[in-house]
């Protein structure tokens, strides 16, 4: 690279450096003003589930989940449309075989599990789904080339599930009249359970399927000769 | 005790920007990747000793984990590519030499 351009990198990079270490500077030093914890803690018997951090996530700022959800969707996307996945690795040695055996019924418990724990402690959709994200890279490690995930067609289901309950629930309210992904007090620990089932499914297989790295293998390989091809040949 | 937690937090630090600065110098693509997983989990364990549970279980599962097993294959394939046009630009000289 041209070192005259690599000085003015370094000097842009430093200033920055500069400038976000005085923002830090400023924010400790400042008086604390009202903060929004004291008001979310207020909040937490309403909002259906007794851990603040799930609280915010699914009840308070469900848009932003939402719009996480959507984010990973639109990475899977623009992976499928790379192209069709390459082939898998060959498949496993006994010692990575009884590995995968052993580690991927494991994991997709604590996947469960740490989905019905983000309730009331840490966890929630977005460990939970990354769990049952890396049971499939261990599979697709250990030579199964669809890295443990369904049919195209059932993927297709599986990674716009987050995002339609999500959507569905949000609209089915709205037209209840509670307001978008405004939940009621008396359903809301059930609502937001249904909503993070989905999610964490869709986590789940979004992730897996983006190791995978391409558009899945179809049930029927796409160089199979079909009649019309036979016959022009 | 407050001066053991002190030197933990101290070597916590040092620790994580020293594998943040290998990582990004890192010339090689896989090289680099292995040191971000290493920092992503010396990370969340940063985030536990900031009382943030839930952001260090996340950074450990997403960033670290599938974060690296993501990196490490576009590594892979990248490697791949670059190896495949190297072959090819080899074959090409041989022909023009001939």
């Amino acid at each position: 690279m041209n070192r005259d351009l690599s000085l003015l990198i370094g000097i842009l990079v430093s200033l920055f450096a500069v400038l976000l270490l005085w923002i830090v500077y400023i924010t400790l030093s400042a008086e604390t003003g009202p903060r929004l914890a004291t008001l979310a803690l207020e909040q937490l018997p309403e909002s259906g589930v007794s851990h603040p951090v799930t609280a915010v996530l699914l009840n308070y700022r469900a848009y932003d989940t939402l719009l996480e959800l959507a984010v990973l969707l639109a990475a899977l996307l623009g992976i499928w449309s790379l192209g069709p996945a390459p082939a898998g690795f060959q498949l496993a040695g006994p010692a990575l075989a009884v590995m995968a055996r052993w580690i991927v019924p494991l994991a997709i418990l604590t996947g469960g599990y740490l989905l019905w724990v983000g309730g009331h402690a840490p966890g929630g959709a977005f460990q939970a789904g990354a769990l049952l994200g890396s049971a499939g890279v261990i599979l697709r490690l250990a030579g199964h080339p669809r890295a443990g995930l369904p049919s195209e067609e059932a993927q297709r289901w599986l990674v716009v599930a987050g995002v339609g309950v999500f959507v569905l629930i949000g609209l089915l309210l709205a037209a209840l009249g509670y307001g978008f992904l405004t939940y009621p007090k008396a359903g809301a620990k059930w609502l937001i359970l249904l909503i993070e089932t989905a999610a964490t499914l869709a986590i789940g297989a979004t992730l897996a399927a983006a190791y995978v790295g391409g558009r899945p293998l179809g049930a029927a390989p796409p160089s199979t000769p079909t009649p019309t091809e036979d016959a022009r040949a | 005790m407050s001066i053991l937690l002190l030197a933990f937090d101290a070597i916590l630090l040092t620790t994580l920007l020293g594998l943040a600065t290998a990582a990004v110098l890192s010339p090689e693509p896989r090289r680099a990747t292995m040191l971000f997983i290493a920092f992503g989990l010396w990370l969340s364990l940063v985030w536990a000793r900031l009382s943030a549970p839930d952001v260090a279980l996340a950074e450990a599962a997403i960033g670290a984990g599938i974060g690296g097993a993501l990196m490490l294959a576009a590594a892979r394939r990248a490697a791949r590519r670059h190896a495949d046009i190297d072959a090819d630009a080899t074959i090409d000289t041989s022909e023009d030499a001939r």
